[in-house]
This record gives structure tokens, sequence and C-alpha cells, in this order.
């Protein structure tokens, strides 16, 4: 039985790789149209993201707020809910956290940081709420209702740029719209490891990242990624959000509260996409800044994620390594470009494919267990929910 | 080719010899022969039967070209014959009708006939032809069908229907029907095998795949058993009977009649008073029914399909608003609460639709198994954390007693077979010890063996003073069980008795609407 098991779960992974090879063979073609050899592009992304300590950094510090989301949008996808809202739900964040850091710049950090974060997560939540409460007790469809509340977002936060937050040093300025800085106690810690002597020597340093812009955000969004894992399979709440996601009829029957628990499952994944947005103000930008572009100050983090999300499988610890290969890419793409001559938004290209790719996967391996059968033929079954597409590809 | 359609069928013989076909972990067809044959110009209709899993679809979409076999041979008519895909096979004069259709339901009928035909018109569809030649194979079978409706207007038996005509269109000479009889009501059945021995007749060979030991009897010339992958033997209808089918389908004896205990009713226990509610259409599904049911005594509601037996057991489960009168179980007044409440007053209900209102699919045996009470314990410990051990020995504990096939708690339910999956409901639901059962076509789908099981459960839960009121189509699971019997007709009850004093005939002519 365990061998077959290992088997079966070899098939269901088998597409995956599948997949990913086969995108990296239409990138290949894709990179070849522009004449650069795959292999050096690879080897350039590749050195890009991880060739140098700073590299590494730069590529987890790009992965830590496409890890918060996409904790977040799992939570959403497993609860039935498509959230498509991740951008909007990350600006509401940052506004809070960064409202909350300006408003009481005396306070010590150890009250400024958790209460930012705190009212980051609320706010998030409470925007993705407002898309959870709407299909919850009105019925309404949560893509259409998430996407347009990215924009309203996005309208606001320049509103209040322009406005009320504006930093004012900056008043009458030209400048990028942005806010004042936020107080140094207020600033979330660097994150470097002190190795022993043993290592130290083999890195060529006594300090890890000693000198890079990555941050305890990481730390946070790892730990956030296992409460989360235990939350969705060791608890009541998660149960719940899980039977609802999968069958509303037979959880209604077993007297679980549906509109509660879509309502619950939005709060959640827009608080986990609020704390991206707030971490990006306390971590790494020290202030809310954008170029007046929609995704200026997400950098689009808010899909990425979604993308994580579906790579990681739906489940926050799978999101760890997909969200850290997106923001491989991200980095990488630089370097690409700097090398090659290859433009950067390639990778972007590059990214659809692999989604493109990976999506149909999940949707055969879905299709593939719904023939596989313990003594006898299986029941017929509804039309099943198969894990959403996002409407997006991230750019 | 559908210019010239043949009328006259093609195939006389046909041999499959020592079929065999494996999928990963199963022998789903192990060394069978299978036959069918034409005697003067009259066809045949041999009967596949045999339990959920032994093999009967797998054969047959070996022979339609929708498997390759691992091994044997396929003679028509003494020429070999090698299938690589349905269009072979379709072009020998093999159709097959799928246990779901195949059909678009935004095209119209016809629309869906010349679908991937050859048209005389090039790239443009050639529906005058097409209406003139399904007139025609209406008319000659007595298949109802109008050419330029929809499919999504039209109910399952008409679907069926046009699922057969496009069969015949496209020249077929030997049919397979895969459970055919799974989506149509008594009447239409009988309708149906109208048709089908009028096809045998014009000299179609025809396989009638089915669980239906009734039905078997009633439609075929012979009757082949298969019984996981194996063949256990063929023999002429007329030499069989329905206890030897059903053990030659399962194996081992079986019970077909229950010995049960007489009656001995306490207080009552479930109570509808002048109940009303709508259908999924917004018109009146259930109107004015007024019933009881006692403790200790099982109640039958008998009727065709879509008379108000699917909105009466969701109106009392609490998942269907009740619009005007009053439910009351174990004394309580339960009239439109939430299902929770419901379970407190000490109602259990196993739904109709199993894999939409009775489980989760893709939750394992075990989660499944603790739907209901999740959130207690041994369950769940300090209202927030899942209790594995406890949930583990739980389902461990019902899969023993219940008999559940399942490779272990784990395992994704979807993967269980019909019966299995139904166990386990009933595992779960009778696991509360309730006052109140509802049943809504229990064995609907079930194979025999599982069959016999939860009737066995039902009658040892009326044993214990259990109120159980019984919803099914199936005339015979209602008179085995029931101790009383309730008809009804178009959302209303028109007719009740005691079990003793049920006439066959009189039953029949009030589910057809007579008062
Ligand atoms: N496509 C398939 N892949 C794997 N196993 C299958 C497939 N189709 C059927 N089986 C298995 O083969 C056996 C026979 O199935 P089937 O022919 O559908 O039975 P029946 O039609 O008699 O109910 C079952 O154990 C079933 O699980
Ligand atoms: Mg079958």
């Amino acid at each position: 039985m365990t061998l077959r098991r290992f088997f079966t779960s070899l098939l269901d992974t088998t597409p995956y790789v599948l997949a990913l090879l086969a995108a990296l063979g239409v990138a290949s073609i894709l990179l070849l149209a522009l004449n650069a050899p795959p292999l050096e592009a690879v080897g350039a992304i590749a050195q890009g993201a991880f060739g140098t300590e700073n590299a590494t950094a730069e590529t987890l510090v790009k992965a830590t707020p496409i890890l918060f989301v996409a904790i977040g949008i799992s939570v959403a996808f497993r609860g039935g809910v498509t959230n498509i809202g991740g951008e909007g739900q990350m600006i509401a964040g940052a506004l809070a956290g960064v409202t909350v850091a300006l408003a009481i710049p005396q306070a010590p950090g150890i009250v400024i940081i958790p209460l930012a974060l705190a009212v980051g997560f609320a706010a998030g939540a409470l925007y993705g709420g407002i898309a959870g409460a709407l299909k919850a007790y009105f019925n309404v469809n949560e893509i259409l209702s998430t996407i347009m509340l990215n924009q309203v977002a996005v309208q606001m936060m320049n509103f209040l740029l322009n406005g009320v937050l504006l930093d004012p040093s900056e008043l009458g300025s030209n400048a990028i719209p942005k806010t004042a800085r936020i107080v140094e106690a207020a600033e979330l810690p660097r994150l470097s490891i002190s190795l022993p002597p043993g290592l130290s020597d083999l890195f060529g340093t006594a300090e890890l990242f000693g000198r890079t812009r990555l941050h305890w955000g990481l730390v946070l969004a790892i730990v956030l990624a296992i409460v989360t894992y235990i939350l969705l399979w060791r608890t009541i709440i998660g149960y719940r959000i899980r039977a609802v996601g999968q069958n509303e009829r037979a959880s209604r029957y077993a007297g679980i509260n549906i509109q509660r628990n879509i309502l619950l499952s939005m709060l959640l994944s827009g608080g986990m996409a609020g704390l991206a947005g707030a971490v990006q103000v306390l971590g790494l930008q020290y202030r809310l800044q954008t170029d007046g572009s929609a995704t200026g100050f997400t950098g689009n983090a808010g899909f990425n994620g979604i993308v994580a999300a579906l790579f990681g499988g739906l489940n926050p610890l799978g999101a760890i390594p997909a969200s850290v290969f997106f923001g491989s890419l991200l980095v990488g793409a630089q370097k690409m470009q700097r090398e090659l001559g290859i433009p950067a938004s390639m990778v972007t290209a590059i990214n659809g494919v692999i989604v493109v790719f990976v999506v149909s996967a999940q949707y055969f391996v879905h299709r593939r267990s719904r023939r596989r059968s313990v003594g006898g033929t299986p029941e017929r079954e509804p039309a099943a929910p198969i894990v959403p597409a996002p409407l997006e590809t991230p750019s | 080719m559908p210019d010239t359609l043949p009328t006259q069928p093609r195939i006389s013989q046909l041999h499959m010899r020592g079929m065999m076909k494996r999928f990963p972990g199963v022998l789903a067809v192990n060394n069978v022969d299978f036959s069918v044959e034409a005697s003067n110009g009259r066809g045949e209709i041999h009967a596949l039967l045999g339990e959920n899993g032994a093999g009967k679809s797998t054969l047959m979409k070996i022979l339609y070209g929708l498997y390759r076999a691992d091994g044997g041979t396929i003679h028509v008519d003494n020429t070999p014959l090698t299938l690589r895909s349905p269009q072979d096979a379709i072009g020998r004069g093999i159709g097959m009708i799928h246990q779901h259709f195949m059909l678009v339901p935004s095209l119209t009928v016809a629309e869906n006939i010349a679908l991937g035909m050859k048209s005389t018109r090039g790239a443009l569809l050639d529906l005058d032809r097409v209406r003139a030649r399904v007139a025609e194979l209406s008319e000659r079978y007595h298949l109802k069908v109008d050419p330029d409706v929809p499919i999504w207007q039209l109910a399952v038996g008409e679907q069926q229907r046009v699922e057969i005509v496009r069969a015949l269109y496209k020249g077929a000479a030997l049919l397979i029907l895969d459970e055919p009889t799974a989506v149509l009501t008594p009447g239409e059945v009988d309708d149906f095998f109208r048709v089908l021995r009028q096809m045998r007749d014009d000299g179609h060979l025809l396989v009638f795949i089915s669980h239906k030991l009734h039905e078997v009897l009633a439609i075929s010339d012979r009757i082949t058993v298969l019984r996981d992958g194996q063949r256990v033997d063929t023999i002429p209808t007329s030499t069989a009977s329905k206890l030897m089918l059903a053990q030659m389908m399962v194996g081992r004896p079986v019970v077909l009649e229950y010995d049960r205990k007489p009656c001995a009713p306490g207080d009552v226990k479930l109570m509808l008073d002048n109940v009303n509610a709508l259908n999924d259409r917004g018109a009146a599904g259930l109107r004015d029914v007024t019933l009881f049911v006692r403790a200790g005594e099982i109640v039958g509601v008998a009727g065709v399909s879509g008379n108000g037996q699917h909105e009466l057991a969701q109106t009392i489960a609490g998942l269907r608003p009740c619009t005007s009168g009053r439910i009351r179980a174990n004394g309580q007044n339960i009239t439109n609460k939430s299902p929770r409440v419901l379970h407190r007053c000490g109602m259990a209900y196993i739904p109709e639709e199993r894999m939409i209102d009775g489980v989760i699919k893709d939750f394992s045996v075990a989660e499944n198994f603790i739907l209901h009470d999740h959130a207690r314990p041994p369950y769940a410990r300090g209202g927030l954390f899942m209790r594995f051990r406890g949930i583990r020995t739980a389902s461990q504990q019902a899969i023993r007693d219940y008999e559940i096939k399942t490779p272990g708690t784990e395992t994704p339910i979807k993967s269980l077979s019909g019966g299995n999956i139904q166990k386990l409901i009933l595992a779960r639901e009778l696991g509360r010890k309730p006052q109140v059962l509802i049943a809504a076509q229990p064995t609907r789908g079930v194979d025999i063996g599982a069959t016999e099981y939860i009737h066995q459960r039902l009658l040892e839960e009326r044993s214990k003073g259990t109120a159980i009121l019984l919803i099914s189509e199936d005339l015979d699971e209602i008179l085995a069980l029931s101790d009383r019997v309730i008809v009804m007709y178009e959302g209303r009850i028109i007719g009740e008795m005691p079990r003793e004093d049920v006439d066959i005939r009189q039953l029949g002519a009030l589910m057809a609407g007579a008062q």
C-alpha cells in the first residue's frame, strides 16, 4: 500500500515537473527568438538571484511580501473564495501601518512596531472583508469586487499621498508622492546571521547578510506560514474554512455557518496581504512611496502572491519555496538584462508561461485523482471546484 | 455515410474471447468471453450484469474502442476486428451510450446529431437532411424527439432518446447501453424497454448493462454475470431467477427478503402538519403534506421521481424553507430551524445526493466522519485544536463496525465506491443515536452487498425504537422495509396504507396519480 501510495504521489507530482520543463522549453524558444542563448539566460538569472550574498538577500527581500500575500491567498482559495485583491489589501495595510508609525513617533519601537503591524493586518482584513461580506451576504462575485477594490485602493493611496500623508518637506515640489520617513524606532530590524568560526571561513564573513537590506519581515512571514498551516489543518477553524470551500451544501447540513466562514477566510486573507504592505513600509522603504502607477508601491506582490500560492499547492508551507522562486526570477531578471541585453520584462513573459503550464498541470492532476478509485467505481461528482486560475497574470 | 444510412443491421454475430484489461492496481477485466448473436433476422438483447466495479463498463469500452485491451480477440461475423478508437468501432456499426450523456446542452437535438458527422454541404451543417432522418428513426422506433429543441430543455429520459437516435443515425448495428435505466423513472423504463424490443426485433444487437435484477430479467434474452472482472456464467434469461442472479453477482448467498419483527410503534416522533414548500423552480413542491412517524416504525414514501420526495426530505432536514405548516420532531417545533438545532433534537439524515449533501469529496474518510461533531470531544479539545488521536480511533471503529472498504482513514472519500461512501454516512448518522431518521434513496447506485447491509442496519435501528422515514423510488425497497406506505403525487400525499394491505397494482395506479 505504501509503495502504491508512493507511486500515486509520484504520478501526482510528475505533471508539475513536466509542466515546469515544458514552460522552460517555451521560455527557451522565446529567448532564442530574441537571439539569446537560453542556458546563458538561465545562468544569468540564477547568478543574479543567488550569485552573491547581496543578490541572495535581495531575492529574499522580494520574496517576503510575495510570501505574506501567498499565505493569505492560500487561506482564501481553500475557503472557496477567489481573492484577486492582494494588491488592494496590501495597500490598505501599508496606509494603515505607515499612519500608525507616523502618528506616534515618540513611542518606543516595542510599541510602534507591533501596533503598526497589527493595524496594518486589521486594515487589510477589513479591506478584504468588504469583498468577503459582499460575497457571503449578497452573493456578489468576489473576483469582480476584489479587482475593483484594487483600483479603489490605488486611487485612495494616490489621493492620500498627494494630500494629508504627503511628506511636509515635499510640499509644493513635484517629486514622487511619498510620506515622511518613519522614525528609526519604528523600523523593523535588519536581519543578519552571525556565523560560528568554522562557517565564517567558508562564507568569508562572520555576519551573513550583515550589509544587506534583508529584514526581519522574512522571519515573520515564515512564522506566519507555519502558524497558518497549523490553523488550516490542525484547528477547528481551518477545518470549517476548508469544508465550506469544498462543499457548501454538505457544510451547511453539518451545521457550519457558511457566511461567517466565507467572511472569515477573506478577513484572514486580506489581513495577511495587509501585513505584506505594513512590513514593506516598516522593513524596507521606511515610508510609503509610489510612482503613481497601479503597482508603484506593491511591485506587483499582490498578484505574484496569487501565483506563488497556486505554485505552493495552496499550502502555506509550499508557498515559502514558491515565493523565493518568484523573488529570484524578479531579481535575476535585472542581471539578465544587464548581461545579455534581454529586456527584464522577458521574465514577465516567462512567468506567464509558467503559470499557464502549472495551472494546466493542476487541472490535470485534479482530473486524474477523480478517476482513481478503490474497491469500485467512484461516485459521480458535482462539477468540482478546481483551483481557480488567477484572472491576471503577474507582471 | 449518413446519406445512405443502413436500415439493415450489418452484424449478425460478435465474439469477444479471453479479454483482459489491467488498470494500475486492478485487473478490471480478466479473461472474459462475451458474445452477441442474431438469429433468423431477430437480434439479441444480451444483459451484462454485475456489481459496481465488476468490469462491465470496462469490457464494453474495449468493444467501443475507448480502451485498448491487454489481451483477447474480437471477431465480427468471423472476421477479426482491431479497434484503435471509437471511430473504428462506429465504422464497424458499434455504438455506445454512456452512463453520462455526451450532448452539448446549448445545441438543438438536430445540431447535436449532426455534430461530428460529415456533411454534404461542406462546412455547413446539413440540418434538413438530419431532421428528416431523425423523424424517420423516431417514427420507426417510437423514439419521440423534437429535432429543434435545445438539449438543456430536455428531461434526462428525452436526452437518452436523443443519444439512441444519434447512435442509430450513425448506423449502429450493435448498441451498447451502459446502465441506461439509472436515470429513468419506472414509467419511462417501460417505454424504454418497448424501444429496445422494437430494435431487437428489427435485427439490432443490444448489450444492456445493469446491476438491477428485475430489469435484466424483464428485457434480456441472455445474461452474462461478471464479478471482480471475471465472467461467472452466461445463461438464457428464461432459466434465470432473481435469487440465483444475486448470488452469482455477490458470490455468496444473499437475502432479498428480510424477516421483520412485527412493528410495535411507540409515540409519535416526527410530525408534519400541512407543510408547504417550493421546489427549485419556485413552484409548489410540497402541498399540504401531513404525516407522522412513530418510534420503532418505518414509514415508506413511494412515488415516481419528481413528485415532491426530494423536497420532502430536504424540508424536514432543514435544508429547504417551509413556506407554511409545521414540523415537529421529538416534541419540539423544528420548522425552519437550522440543521444544528435539528441535530440537537435527535434528527439524522441520509441525503439523496450523497456526493453533494452527504460528504465533502476531497476530505478524507476521517474528516468526513466527524463532519457534524468536529468541534466536540473526542474530536477537538479546548474549542480550537482538532484531536487526531480521537478522530482516528473513532473512524477506525466506524470502518470496522460498518464494514467500510477503504485503504485507511486518510483516504479521500471520493475514491471509495458508492456503497462504501453510503456506509460511512450511515456510520456517522446512526452513530449519533438518532430518534428520528430521514433516509432518502439510501441505496440508490449502491451494490447489492452494501444494499443488503444498509437495509439490515435500518431494520436494526427500527427495533431500537428510531422513527424512520424512508423515501425511495425503489418500490422493492419500500415494500421490503416499510410498516406503512405513503404515496406522493405532484407534491401531495394521495394514499396511505399499512404494508400488509398494499396491493401492487393499486399502488402503481396511485403513483401514476389515480385517486
Ligand atoms: N480509467 C480507469 N483507470 C483506473 N481504474 C479503472 C478505470 N476504469 C475502471 N477502473 C477500475 O476497474 C474496475 C472495473 O470498473 P468498471 O468497468 O467501471 O466497473 P462497472 O462498470 O462494472 O461498475 C474498477 O475497480 C474500477 O475502479
Ligand atoms: Mg459502469
